[in-house]
């Protein structure tokens, strides 16, 4: 199985493995870190906020207008902020690096 | 003055609307309590545009339509409706129940209906130190009296309809500063071409960044480091505004004694009850095993929950099954 390498708020590294099918916050969430999605994935309230190196921005489904515009509810946005519901996974991103945004 | 009803819904989401309809039938008056200023809970703030697909019946339906037609629907029953408070207290009485909003108004139930949902809307608070210190004294979330501002140097934060909104209402009598973190905003074009034409004049001033921190200040004023990509500043002002949209918040509801499970009111699957005799908890805000956060299964919770509530308010009557379809005494509580 791929892996994604998850920061916490604390600064903890760990390794998860992934499902394709998911997205990285079902992937976060179910993995139980501490996520709060309160919409469920559906672009409607950016608690599922994280960031992304540099290296792997470019290898993701890009960001779209409907998420740039919900990162405005967001706090500590940088130009590595994405939210996890719209980001999918697939088995290219192998070692993906993320680190969850603070709430 | 208390106003007395035979049940008091706290929160009109869809879940709580739906109620009015089911009570409604069994000749069961209502009045609702919520803390957002519309009705129509997460559907018509969170996503009044986009599309449900799961409603019986309605191949798509979006948020603000299911709202929508939830009202036509309850019309009938005239259900009376206290918007922008919380429910903040519950007190039993020899009637039933008092309940006490945020803003003091208080209504007398023979029941309790709690369909709150993921809790109720608050505004998203800035995630920075200190800031408790300075709420409603010199920050504000919402604008209960514009007055007060009156003249005062502002600083605005966010980029949606409510930042823009009262960007370019307050630059009228005050001097306005917004800060955004990028040039773009989701608000209404009006607003924003009305807001960039202020800016063209001088009466609104713009800086593109993301407020970091309170600084200890010994005047009256407060003064507030930002940053953005290039450089880090501060500016300093009378107050600071920020709207950074709404969350959901359990609130007071978790302080009720009822039997919770993670954060959610148990219920039982026959009447949907809650520990408290005579308190009904549905929609989102429930648990019981197998529960499923669905609109579809707040509307039928809904139903068997006014079995319930009839026997406290009629407690020597039997109740009737009758179809609305049929039934010419239903036909007449609709007006059809
Ligand atoms: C983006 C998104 C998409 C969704 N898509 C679907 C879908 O396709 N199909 C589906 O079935 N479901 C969907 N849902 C879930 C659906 O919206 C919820 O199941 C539904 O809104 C629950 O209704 P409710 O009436 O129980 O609660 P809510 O809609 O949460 O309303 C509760 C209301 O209670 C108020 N309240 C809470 N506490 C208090 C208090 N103490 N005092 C005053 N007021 C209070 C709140 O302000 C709120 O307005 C979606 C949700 C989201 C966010
Ligand atoms: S889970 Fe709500 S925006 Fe991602």
């Amino acid at each position: 199985m791929p892996k994604l390498i998850i920061t916490n708020r604390s600064g903890e590294k760990s390794e998860i493995e992934f499902d394709s099918n998911l997205t990285l916050m079902e992937t976060l969430r179910d993995n139980g870190f501490d996520i709060e999605a309160s919409c469920g994935g559906c672009c409607a309230c950016a608690t599922c906020h994280v960031y992304i190196d540099d290296k792997w921005r470019n290898n993701l489904n890009k960001m779209d207008e409907d998420e740039e515009a919900m990162l405005d509810q967001a706090f500590d946005v940088t130009e590595k902020s994405r939210l996890s519901c719209q980001i999918s996974l697939s088995d290219d991103l192998d070692g993906l690096e993320v680190e969850i945004a603070p709430e | 003055m208390i106003e007395k009803t035979d049940v008091v819904i706290i929160g009109a989401g869809p879940v709580g609307l739906f109620a009015v309809f089911e009570l409604g039938l069994l000749n069961i008056h209502c009045q609702l309590i919520d803390n957002l200023d519309k009705v129509g809970g997460q559907c018509a703030e969170l996503y009044p545009e986009k599309p449900i697909y799961d409603i019986p019946s309605r191949p798509l339906v979006t948020g603000q339509e299911l709202t929508d037609e939830l009202i036509k629907q309850i019309n009938p029953f005239k259900p009376k409706f206290h918007l922008n408070q919380q429910v903040d207290k519950i007190i039993k009485t020899e009637f039933g129940w008092i309940v006490e909003t945020s803003i003091g108004t208080k209504v007398e139930a023979k029941c309790i209906v709690v369909a709150a949902g993921a809790g109720s809307f608050v505004p998203r608070k800035l995630p920075i130190e200190n800031i408790e210190k300075y709420e409603n004294k010199k920050v504000f979330y919402a604008i209960r009296n514009k007055s007060q501002f009156t003249g005062k140097d502002l600083l605005i934060a966010g980029g949606g309809d409510s930042a823009l909104d009262w960007t370019n209402e307050l630059s009228k009598d005050c001097n306005v500063t917004l800060i955004h973190r990028r040039k773009e905003f989701r608000a209404a074009p009006d607003s924003v071409s009305k807001m960039h034409e202020l800016e063209k004049i001088g009466k609104v001033k713009f800086i593109k960044g993301q407020i970091k921190e309170i600084l200890e200040t010994k005047g009256k004023k407060i003064k507030l480091k930002y940053e953005n990509e290039e450089n880090k500043s501060q500016i300093e002002v009378d107050y600071l505004l920020p709207f950074f949209g709404l969350k959901m918040e359990l609130g007071p509801i978790a302080d009720w004694g009822l039997n919770l499970h993670e954060n959610l009111i148990k219920v039982d699957t026959e009447k949907f009850e809650t520990s408290t005799p005579s308190i009904f908890a549905i929609g989102d805000i429930n648990w019981y095993p197998g529960k499923l956060k669905l609109i579809l299964s707040g509307f039928h919770e809904s139903a068997l929950m006014a079995q319930g509530v009839f026997k406290y308010c009629f407690p020597d009557k039997k109740n009737i099954f009758r179809y609305t379809t049929s039934s010419k005494d239903l036909h007449k509580k609709l007006g059809v």
